[in-house]
């Protein structure tokens, strides 16, 4: 694929990189609009990457920390710019790859194959765990259980807390995910347009859940989508596919992002924009806002009693599978039931809960 | 006018899950030259099968696609109206899929 020969040359609008001042510049920066080369975008790209990690303390030295992996772009991605970082600025980390197999009979097996080749590429190792022994029940075993129709509250519950479980099984101290800038610029915009004032102040931090017991953080926080989609489309000859759930994608968050899409082809700094916005939100002392405690069963954070994985859980392990699907009943009553079961039901499969 | 096509990122299943589609494209009568523009609405026409609305949003690829004429981001060519040349290659890559 290489533009280089004499016939390209002709192109009348081949431009020099505005740092270098020598290549062909090849991507125009959507943060700065900058127009640069290849080799000084990786450069810049990685720079800015150990910077966010720096400024904001994520990691300390000798930490065990867990790369959510799901095969995708994003936290392919990480995986490569993190051991690249770790290796050049010395962190001292001792970083491995997380992945969750949900048991579904074939849907993991191409994304789970990608996994296994960022294992070998960045020497990184693989831990993977199922949610047989998260759960106890594979996502095929709750599906037989329930039908198709409910299933994705599963998902989505399941799924939220799965890589927590995972790294704390594997003894992690730290989990990094990669969610980038247009995903957090998306979902402070839902939390905005479903009043979820808890999650809005919660979801621009780039650490949380500091006080639990595996803080989560996001390295690519400032990250536009568009680099990572570059930096990934050549060393991986774009052989990556959709990690969405494979029964019902999420319709209100797919508005949502097209709607970030649709203002950065206007203003490509309107990401950051957001993303400041949401950092800058205070909310005032009079908003009533949920207690955070910790699931009386398994320790994850939670607002009730039981977390809802554990409620779910509880249901399916009784042979009452709805249990918690809907209308809060029995176990959790007790809490300002009203606003839980909103944002229950708001919350739709496969979700990036950042 | 000869072009290689490549659709990543999900695209690929608008195209019969084919990732590279070597081309002949005919440029309008009396001209050499093949803009985006035109190219755009070649492929609709001729290399998208399904959901195209997953592609193009009103006359340009849906926002989020990242588009790139020999290894070089449109939006440094002009987008719509870059001119192609002979053997070009054009990369189309879809974001709006998981991470
Ligand atoms: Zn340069
Ligand atoms: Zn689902
Ligand atoms: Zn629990």
């Amino acid at each position: 694929m290489e533009g280089g020969d004499a016939t390209r040359a002709r192109r009348a609008t081949v431009r020099l990189c505005s740092i270098c001042n020598q290549r062909k510049a090849a991507l125009k920066r959507p943060k700065t609009l900058e127009q640069i080369c290849r080799e000084c975008f990786y450069v810049v790209f990685e720079d800015e990457i150990h910077r966010t990690i720096v400024d904001n303390h994520l990691f300390k030295p000798g930490e065990r920390v867990a790369i959510g992996a799901s095969g995708g772009k994003d936290s392919t991605v990480l995986a490569y710019v993190l051991s690249e970082l770790n290796r050049r600025h010395n962190y001292g980390l001792d970083l491995f790859l997380l992945s969750v197999d949900e048991g579904i009979t074939g849907y993991r097996d191409d994304s789970l194959e990608t996994v296994k080749r960022n294992e070998i590429q960045y020497g990184l190792p693989l831990k993977i765990v199922s949610y047989k022994t998260l759960y106890g029940w594979t996502m095929d075993e709750i599906v037989k259980a329930i039908g198709l129709k409910n299933n994705c509250t599963f998902c989505g519950v399941f799924r939220r807390q799965a890589l927590d479980r995972g790294a704390a099984v594997m003894k992690a101290d730290k989990l990094v995910t990669g969610h980038n800038a247009d995903d957090m610029a998306e979902t402070i915009l839902l939390n905005i347009l479903r009043g979820d004032i808890a999650r809005l102040g919660r979801c621009t931090l780039i650490t949380t859940g500091e006080d639990g017991p595996i803080p989560r953080c996001k390295p690519f926080k400032y990250t536009y989508e568009k680099e990572i989609i570059y930096t990934y489309a050549y060393f991986k000859k774009l052989d990556y596919f959709s990690t969405e759930c494979i029964y019902s994608p999420n319709a209100y968050r797919g508005f949502a992002r097209e709607f970030i899409k649709d203002l950065e082809r206007i203003r490509p700094r309107a990401i950051l924009d957001i993303i400041r916005s949401g950092e800058n939100f205070r909310i005032s002392s009079s908003t009533k806002m949920p207690e955070q405690g910790t699931c009386e069963r398994c320790g994850y954070i939670s607002s009730q009693k039981l977390c809802k994985a554990c409620v779910l859980l509880d249901g399916l392990n009784r042979g009452l599978p709805k249990q918690g699907i809907g209308r809060t009943k029995g176990l959790n009553k007790s809490k300002d039931e009203e606003n839980k079961n909103s944002s229950f039901h708001s919350k739709p499969c496969g979700t990036l809960d950042i | 006018m000869h072009l290689t096509l490549e659709f990543g990122g999900g695209l690929e299943l608008l195209c019969k899950s084919v990732k590279i589609h070597e081309v002949d494209v005919d440029t309008k009568s009396g001209e050499d030259k093949l803009t985006m523009k035109d190219l755009l609405s070649w492929i609709q026409a001729n290399v998208i099968k399904e959901r195209p609305e997953m592609f193009m949003k009103g006359d340009s690829v849906r926002p989020g696609v990242l588009v790139l004429v020999n290894d070089c981001d449109w939006e440094l060519s002009g987008n719509l109206d870059t001119t192609l040349e002979e053997k070009d290659v054009v990369v189309f890559i879809s974001t709006l899929h998981g991470g």
